[in-house]
């Protein structure tokens, strides 16, 4: 099996290939097939992987193929090469399957498209890129397919490029990612001179030797990766460009937010969770930018109007989750969020997209409405899928990976009650806007008429994905409950177990404050949202409601401030500089040159008195000169 | 021999160019593109010979001929690794040179193509020379056929671009003749043996002060070529009024003469002077790397654009040399061939943009994707390499040389890395500027021709090639690692 791990990345490759260069001449079922079915092979080969990987674990724990020999320069060799251990197979599980899922639906959803093949091209080489990353065995391969990815995703945000706020956001996902991408990289200097190697298995087994733990430099390393997660994952303070992402088409929203680019932070941490572990602080830095961030981006999710927007602000919150989870040592809970995230997620986007769609490219949720029974199946999906993100209890795959989360946030050995608080308000919250969502949406009257409702090449995938949203739960059940742990089982093998605090109070008090706030949060959002409710209709008469509502929905914001701190000063400086002042200099050394030039050839006159006047004076010049000296 | 071979069918070639037009000015162009193609083809067979070669010694050809004895001058050239992949690289671009000015070029065919293969003549010499002597007359015979290439042939301010051009690195180059009498003479005294030969040269010993001196003659020279800030003030103008061919040539080619010389000369002769004086060369990179950027994020011509990422891009190669490291002098190297190929390609894209927009500006641009899918396609792929994404070559580069410089000197390392932010900045302003937005110009604009397609897919692969297969080229530069004594360390 090990001998066919190539074939994974490469299929969607060869889709790339052979769509961005002979696209053109190719029909559109022609184009669907290699897009859609290039994946959806690379996902079954990654399904007949996994359960020989299950069955049978490699004695090394991992699967793994050279490719080719990449370089070697004086002691930093670097092969293209992949490596799969139980985290690479979580995540190329999600990548591929959730991916095939996402591009059999945009068969039909981008049916009508101009650019057909540039899109299926772009969307395979960002499922290409995202699996280099996870497999990649060092971390130069690794940083490519994190550029790969930040550069598939500019080409997708930026599809329709000929509407300006588009490419615009394109560009903001490329330069904030790409500022996260440069801390890491430095991050990889400073590990290569510590270290003297990026081959990952050594360097996480170097790093225990030759650090010790909560030394700076390993401490500083930490922070440089978490700079790079946080700029691919969208956390505080690079989250700026992930609401813009909408721009894109809705399938690319899907793929972003759950298969690829924004789980690439969780990933890099997980992957390099000896550096973390080493540096204590480092792992509560990445705690409180999770915790800050989810509650942060909760709250601006709350107030959004435009559907797209509430769920990209969901994910960056519930991005936040995993890097909480990541940063108290929760590595296998962090996983699990990932692992549910991904299902719900995906189905919100493709369900979001497909009412979108049919709503004629309606995007505000205050006009839509009573779509339950013109568009039952999307109805029943994207409530699915609200209900995983609102962690509804015991029916939903999101309860069981949060509700880990929000006890781990106290119990495991890097929690704190304030970190758990945060968690448990990001959870409240959570469950408000998951409900608004869903009355405003599909309840009350009709405010626009639907168009053609989805074909089921789009609600198929949909249905699978609810299926999952339900189901993915249960492989890891709470052990006071159940005793399944399939999945912290597995991931195990790479990441370490949990270490828990002693002395608290049992889990079943945590778990029961966690449904409680669940369940408020989803009353709270029901009696708000809930045909006319006067306590809204008393907040939007206060001016204090709303100017919080407005900062909340301006993103706490920080558009602004970056505008002001950088973005303004930059284009100020490449302004007034735009012809190059050094440029004077020269200028002015000509412009001498010519001045005298024009002096000296007054002297030149042709006539001999003057001429005379001259040699006379040089000659007593000279003759007074002599005496003097 | 084989390699005044090479200089002389470039010569020759140019004289017939110039000669046959008088009769039929397309068969100049023919003519042309033999002789870079035939140069092109001996320096390939020139790989087995290399392979072949039994010992470490790096140069694989050494032939050297009396030229005026009486002044220890004499006609001595060699290949290595290094060289020799210069060589290919100056072949390569200078092919695509040709086919660029295909159609470009409708004046005084005959004497354009002369002037073009004079060039890449004058190049290639200054490759392979030897002789110090020798490389001096090199560097001048690629100038002036340059110099006449910009002024003939160039955009409306032509004039001021090719004095300007003339000037600056004309300053620069009596500084290094200066440098080199310095050092014959130096040499000379001390051993009673007269003679520009390098390898003799190299065992000048020097009081300090003095190889200071004469080291700062031929840095001059040389980083004015680089260019490096504040000396790149010519290059905007050449780059911007050269017709597409000159652009290339100077980007791909000339500016690359500047590193190798820095590479060839400053380290070897000077090696105590050039560690000295370090610190502030890798400075002056970072300083280039970062007010490069700057500037290209501000132009709205398209060829000064493109001219400041050069600089940007050129930051690098000083701060990789001067580092002492072997990770980043390796990085160097590959920073001068993907920085050719890449910024050649670039330029190319901006004279066919000209072509059929008639304009440099990228304000009147925009919405050309629609219009263009291939030339965005091929865009979109040197604009990230540009940015120095991974999987093409210009990653392997800059990874390099920031990776080895951060471990002598990390601060510096660090700012520089912040110009791969900067790079995304520009480059991608650049291609929204032109590619992007609803589209402005009226004119109907036609996608690439199929040589047009052949001249930017040939550069687009070797792009790709270089950043996926990079060994090749390590392995043969390999032996610049031994040039500095810090190198070694």
């Amino acid at each position: 099996m090990q001998q066919y791990l190539y074939l994974i990345p490469a299929l969607p490759l060869a889709g790339f290939l052979v769509l961005s260069l002979a696209g053109r001449y190719l029909s559109r079922n022609f184009i669907a097939g290699i897009g859609a079915g290039s994946i959806c092979i690379s996902a079954l080969i990654t399904i007949l992987l996994s359960a020989r990987f299950l069955q049978s674990p490699p004695e090394t724990g991992a699967y793994t193929q050279v490719l080719w020999h990449w370089f070697s320069v004086e002691g930093l060799v670097s092969n293209i090469s992949l490596r799969v251990d139980s985290l690479s197979l979580v995540f190329i599980c999600i990548i591929t399957f959730i991916g095939a899922l996402i591009h059999i639906y945009s068969i039909a959803f981008m049916r009508e498209d101009r650019d057909y093949a540039r899109f299926f091209a772009s969307m395979n080489l960002f499922v290409c890129a995202m699996l280099m990353l996870v497999m990649a065995d060092n971390l130069v391969l690794l940083y490519l397919g994190w550029e790969g990815v930040g550069l598939c995703s500019y080409l997708l945000i930026g599809f329709w490029y000929e509407t300006p706020g588009n490419y615009r956001a394109a560009n903001k996902a490329f330069v904030i990612t790409r500022i996260g991408d440069t801390a890491m990289i430095i991050g990889l200097f400073l590990l290569f001179k510590e270290l003297g190697t990026l081959y990952i298995p050594d360097v996480l087994a170097r790093a225990t030797q030759h650090f010790s733990s909560g030394a700076d430099g390993v401490t500083l390393i930490a922070i440089l990766l978490l700079c790079g997660g946080m700029g691919k994952s969208a956390q505080l303070p690079l989250q700026t460009w992930l609401p813009d992402a909408m721009a894109g088409p809705s399938p690319v929203s899907a793929l972003i937010h759950a298969a690829t680019m924004v789980t690439a932070g969780v990933y890099l941490i997980a992957r390099m969770h000896t550096i973390f572990e080493l540096s204590p602080v480092a792992m509560q830095i990445t705690a409180i930018v999770g915790a800050v961030t989810l509650f942060v981006a909760g709250c601006s999710a709350m107030v959004q109007t435009d559907i797209k927007r509430i769920l990209a602000y969901s994910t960056i919150s519930q991005i936040g989750y995993m890097f909480l989870a990541l940063g108290v040592g929760a590595w296998s809970a962090g996983i699990f969020h990932f692992f549910t995230h991904a299902f719900f997620k995906a189905l919100l986007f493709l369900a979001a997209g497909a009412v979108i769609e049919t709503l004629h490219h309606e995007h505000n949720i205050f006009k839509m409405g009573g779509l339950r029974k013109t568009m039952p199946v999307i109805f029943w999906t994207f409530t699915i899928g609200a209900a995983a993100l609102a962690a509804l209890p015991l029916v939903t795959a999101g309860f069981f990976s949060k509700d880990q989360i929000l006890w781990y946030a106290w119990s495991a050995g890097g929690g704190h009650p304030v970190l758990w608080a945060l968690a448990l308000a990001g959870a409240f919250i959570t469950a408000l806007y998951s409900t608004r969502l869903i009355l405003v949406v599909f309840w009350g009257e009709m405010k626009t008429t639907p168009g053609h409702l989805p074909s089921r090449v789009m609600t198929v995938p949909l249905v699978i994905l609810a299926f999952f949203s339900v189901a993915a739960g249960w492989i890891e059940w709470p052990h006071n409950i159940l005793h399944v742990d399939l999945f912290s089982e597995e991931v195990q093998h790479v990441l370490p177990a949990t270490v828990l605090k002693e002395g608290l109070p049992a889990e079943i008090v945590f778990q029961l404050i966690a449904v409680v706030v669940s369940l408020i949060g989803i009353y709270s959002g029901y009696s708000l949202y809930y045909g006319q409710s006067p306590l809204l209709q008393q907040w939007k008469q206060s001016p204090t409601v709303m100017s919080v509502r407005d900062f909340f929905f301006s993103g706490w914001r920080f558009d602004q401030l970056y505008d002001a701190l950088i973005v303004r000063p930059f284009l100020f400086i490449t302004r007034i500089n735009k012809s190059d002042i050094s440029d004077k200099l020269y200028t002015a050394i000509a412009n001498v040159s010519m001045l005298l030039n024009r002096q000296f050839s007054v002297t030149q006159n042709g006539s001999l008195r003057w001429y005379v006047t001259g040699v006379l004076i040089g000659i007593l010049f000279i003759i007074t000169l002599q005496l003097l000296l | 021999m084989i390699l005044i071979w090479m200089l002389c069918i470039l010569l020759a070639g140019g004289i017939l160019c110039w000669l046959a037009a008088q009769r039929q000015p397309l068969l100049a162009r023919w003519i042309a593109l033999i002789t870079v193609s035939a140069d092109l083809l001996i320096a390939c067979w020139l790989f087995p010979v290399y392979q072949a070669f039994p010992d470490n010694s790096s140069w694989f050809i050494n032939y050297q001929a009396n030229w005026i004895p009486a002044l220890g001058v004499s006609f001595h050239v060699a290949l290595d690794g290094f060289s020799h992949i210069l060589l290919l690289l100056t072949y390569f671009l200078g092919i695509l040179a040709v086919l660029c000015s295909w159609k470009e070029v409708r004046e005084r065919t005959g004497f354009y193509f002369f002037n073009l293969l004079w060039t890449l003549a004058g190049i290639s010499g200054v490759f392979i020379a030897m002789d110090l002597f020798l490389f001096y007359f090199c560097w001048e015979i690629m100038l002036i056929p340059m110099f006449l290439l910009i002024i003939l042939w160039g955009d409306v301010r032509r004039h001021y671009a090719a004095y300007k051009f003339f000037l600056f690195t004309q300053a620069g180059s009596l500084l290094m003749l200066l440098a080199i009498l310095a050092l014959y003479f130096i040499h000379g005294q001390q051993t009673g043996n007269y003679t520009f030969d390098y390898f003799a040269l190299l065992q000048t010993a020097l009081t300090p002060s003095t190889a200071m001196w004469t080291m700062l003659g031929f840095l001059i020279a040389f980083v004015i070529k680089l260019p490096a800030v504040p000396f790149h003030n010519w290059l905007p103008d050449a780059h911007g009024e050269a017709p597409t061919a000159g652009s290339l040539l100077l980007a791909g080619l000339l500016l690359k003469t500047g590193a190798y010389g820095i590479i060839r000369f400053v380290l070897p002769i000077f090696p105590q002077a050039a560690a000295d004086i370090a610190p502030w060369m890798i400075l002056i990179g970072v300083a280039g790397i970062i007010y490069g950027a700057l500037l290209a994020f501000s132009q709205t011509d398209l060829k000064r654009l493109i001219a400041y990422t050069s600089v940007s891009h050129m930051g690098f190669v000083l701060v990789g040399v001067f580092s002492f490291s072997s990770i980043a002098m390796q990085g160097v190297v590959m920073q001068i061939l993907t920085h050719g190929l890449s910024t050649g390609a670039l330029f190319l894209m901006a004279g066919m943009l000209k072509e059929r927009l008639h304009t440099r500006d990228i304000t009147k641009m925009g919405g050309l994707w629609t219009s263009m899918p291939r030339l965005g396609g091929m865009a979109i792929l040197l604009t990230m390499a540009s940015a120095g994404l991974p999987a093409l070559g210009n990653f392997i580069a800059e990874f390099f040389i920031l990776l080895g410089t951060f471990s002598n000197n990390p601060v510096l390392s660090i700012i520089a890395t912040l110009g791969l932010i900067l790079s995304a900045v520009y480059s991608l302003r650049m291609m929204q500027k032109v590619f992007m937005g609803p589209l402005i110009s009226t004119v109907p604009v036609v996608d690439l021709s199929a040589r047009e397609l052949i001249i930017l897919t040939a550069l687009s692969i070797s792009i790709v090639v270089l950043g996926l297969f990079p060994q090749p080229v390590i392995d043969t530069v390999h032996h610049l690692s031994t040039i500095h004594p810090l190198l070694h360390e």
